[in-house]
């Protein structure tokens, strides 16, 4: 098995068995801005709704299980979309050696 | 540190989006230039594991909760130009899919956690690494940089704060540090075993001989 698979295995791990564990406290943004009496500003002022609100995915409840789903799905996408950057980026640098003098990327 | 839509004036969040677009475009292009192939698999699994350890929040003092943030470990993993540019997919992510820092906000949250958190936690790391090799400097300079890394990210986060007139300026900063001199010592502690199981895993991955430390 690759050994990146491997990362990733880990980092699944951590997704889906350690996020259930975390702790629901205010982080400390949130204890500043609530100590600092301005955390109410921010209520109603979200300009756009995100399909898995809060890491709770849709359709499962507040629970562990709706965290862990959604810890798995956010993983693999931030998988995807880190390595597809990077491999893009390393595929364009490709072209501009190969290309001859063709550098509008 | 996510900040949330609504607590940033305008004029600062604006200036924040535009800083952060051209410092991600410049570090873009420099990945661009130096990455190699080798090293993508690497972005995708610091991205993936940034993610899932941001899920973890750990309790502090006082019922007030932080998470890694990991701006100086895929900085010092990757060097800090890749660093920002997998930090940045991760916000854009937190941003869009998870409702995990307003949108409006979210150049601003580039800047605080991609931004500062990657060119201070690797600045850190080099600085200490130069003078302290062997594997006790590894973990050391490891731990030293995430907790740089994390204060300087929040105290940054309390400046824009203050700049948007929630504070004054210094309360912001003040508050933000000292909560975050706290979970900084989570950031450094996860930093430093990360770079140890990398250095152990797989040495060739990391860039730049000193995290391999011949100083030691």
């Amino acid at each position: 098995m690759k050994w990146w698979l491997w990362g990733l295995l880990a980092a699944l791990g951590v997704a889906v068995l350690l996020s259930p564990l975390a702790s629901r406290w205010p982080d400390g943004l949130e204890r500043v801005a609530e100590r600092g009496g301005f955390l109410q500003e921010a209520i109603g002022k979200k300009v756009m709704r995100a399909p898995i609100s809060d890491y709770a995915f849709p359709g499962l409840g507040e629970g562990n299980v709706a965290r862990a789903v959604a810890g798995l799905v956010g993983t693999l996408l931030a998988f995807g979309l880190a390595f597809g950057t990077g491999k893009a980026l390393a595929r364009r640098k490709r072209k501009e050696i190969a290309g001859d003098g063709d550098s509008r990327t | 540190m996510h900040i949330p839509d609504g607590l940033l004036e305008a004029k600062v969040w604006l200036a924040a989006d535009v800083a952060a677009a051209v410092i991600v475009g410049i570090c873009a292009r420099k990945v661009r230039k130096d990455l190699a192939e080798r090293q993508v698999p690497l972005l995708g699994v610091m991205g993936a594991f940034v993610f899932a350890a941001q899920m973890v929040n750990f309790p502090v003092l006082g019922g007030t909760s932080g998470h890694f943030a990991g701006g100086a470990l895929v900085a010092i993993a990757l060097g800090p130009a890749a660093g920002v540019v997998v930090m940045t997919c991760v916000l854009v992510l937190q941003c869009l899919v998870f409702q995990d820092g307003g949108l409006t906000a979210l150049g601003a949250n580039i800047l605080n956690m991609a931004v500062v958190g990657c060119f201070l936690g690797y600045g850190a790391f080099n600085l200490i690494r130069r003078i302290w090799g062997g594997a006790g400097g590894l973990t050391g300079a490891g731990f030293a940089a995430g907790w740089i890394s994390l204060v300087g990210a929040a105290t940054v986060c309390g400046l824009e704060l203050g700049l948007s007139h929630r504070f004054s300026i210094l309360g912001a900063v003040g508050a933000m540090g000292g909560v975050h001199a706290l979970i900084g010592i989570g950031e450094g502690v996860v930093t430093a075993t990360a770079l140890n199981v990398l250095a152990r895993v797989r040495p060739e991955l990391l860039q730049g001989s000193i995290v391999r430390g011949e100083a030691g």
